[in-house]
């Protein structure tokens, strides 16, 4: 019992990390929540200012939401790139495919049939 | 490659690596397998998401995002889950150093951000309801309200799920099995808070700006 539980403690599930001290976890915590307050920060000041080009919002607001997806990636849910984490990535990057796959193929598929639709009220004529 | 080079490395080194030491043990399994559970469930967001962003302009007359959406409110909904987040992660430290009191306080503080969250959401939906803009009212609030309130149901059952997690800890102490449980969850959470990220910037950010 007491081996299996040092096994269970010496190797690394991601969600943990290996050091048992708690200062370098404790940073890597308050790291992530600084880098996500600024993010956010700056999704929200970007959202409503009109200091930029207006047609660049949605872009920036995307790329900011992605950074941050990242920074909770890493630093909350301690995926990395480390060689014990292989398998974690692998899945997350099919997790990604698979996300954008959905995503933007119904964005495409819809905007192409709403693009070759009649207008409203033609369909309306031929229905009568 | 590895295995020729393994000798050479400190024995610390090759166990870290996990190679060659039979089947990984059961808290990588646990943390691989519930890692796999969530990137389903975010598939499954993803095609909200995906409704969502194909029926976003189909307001039926009604209002759109811009009239409805109130900044402010999404502004403190971040905060209280971003902190709560926070606290997950301080349980986490709590629970590897097997303290039974901070593990405990940095529980309910994660409890009382995530209720935060939650009536916040929930006070904004029943007054889109007493307007007459519930789910029903156009293709855009019927996907909205299902997004959104996905996401809402989720943070529920995370909650149930805290509470759960502060019992057993508290009867059964930091066991094994109980430390893979508290593990899972703390991934859960974490998801939710990822998936918030995505809906606060498609649904409140972009739909308040057109």
């Amino acid at each position: 019992m007491s081996d299996l539980e040092l096994h269970d403690r010496a190797d690394v599930a991601h969600g943990d990390e290996k050091e048992g001290r708690i200062g370098p976890r404790l940073l890597g915590y308050v790291t992530g929540l600084g880098l996500a307050i600024l993010l956010t920060a700056t999704s929200f000041f970007v959202a409503g200012t009109d200091l930029v080009w207006q047609p660049s919002i949605p872009v920036a607001l995307v790329v900011l939401a992605i950074a941050q997806m990242g920074v909770h990636l890493v630093f909350f849910l301690h995926i990395t790139t480390g060689p014990d984490n292989t398998n974690n990535v692998m899945a997350l990057a099919f997790g990604i495919l698979i996300v954008v796959l959905v995503i933007g193929g119904s964005l495409w598929i819809m905007a192409n049939l709403n693009h070759n639709m009649r207008p409203m009220d033609q369909i309306m004529q031929m229905q009568r | 490659m590895i295995a020729a080079a393994a000798p050479a490395r400190d024995l610390d080194h090759v166990h870290s690596l996990g190679e060659h030491l039979g089947p990984a043990p059961k808290r990588i399994v646990t943390g691989y397998g519930f890692w796999i559970f969530l990137l389903s469930d975010m598939v499954m967001f993803s095609c909200f998401f995906a409704a969502y962003a194909v029926l976003g302009g189909q307001t039926a007359g009604g209002p759109n995002g811009a009239e409805l959406f109130n900044l402010k409110n999404v502004a403190v909904e971040t905060g209280c889950l971003l902190m709560s987040s926070f606290a997950c992660g301080m349980a986490s430290i709590a629970a590897d150093v097997r303290n039974q009191f901070w593990f405990q306080i940095a529980m309910v503080v994660t409890c009382l951000l995530g209720l935060g969250f939650l009536s916040i959401e929930f006070h904004e939906f029943a007054d889109l309801v007493a307007r007459g803009d519930g789910p029903s009212r156009s293709a855009f609030l019927s996907a909205f309200f299902t997004l959104v309130g996905c996401h809402g149901l989720h943070v529920s059952a995370g909650i149930l799920w805290l509470l759960t997690m502060m019992a057993q800890v508290f009867a059964k102490g930091f066991r094994a099995d109980i430390q893979r449980r508290f593990l899972c969850f703390a991934l859960f959470w974490h998801a939710l808070d990822i998936i918030w990220v995505a809906v606060f910037s498609v649904v409140y950010l972009l739909g308040s700006g057109t």
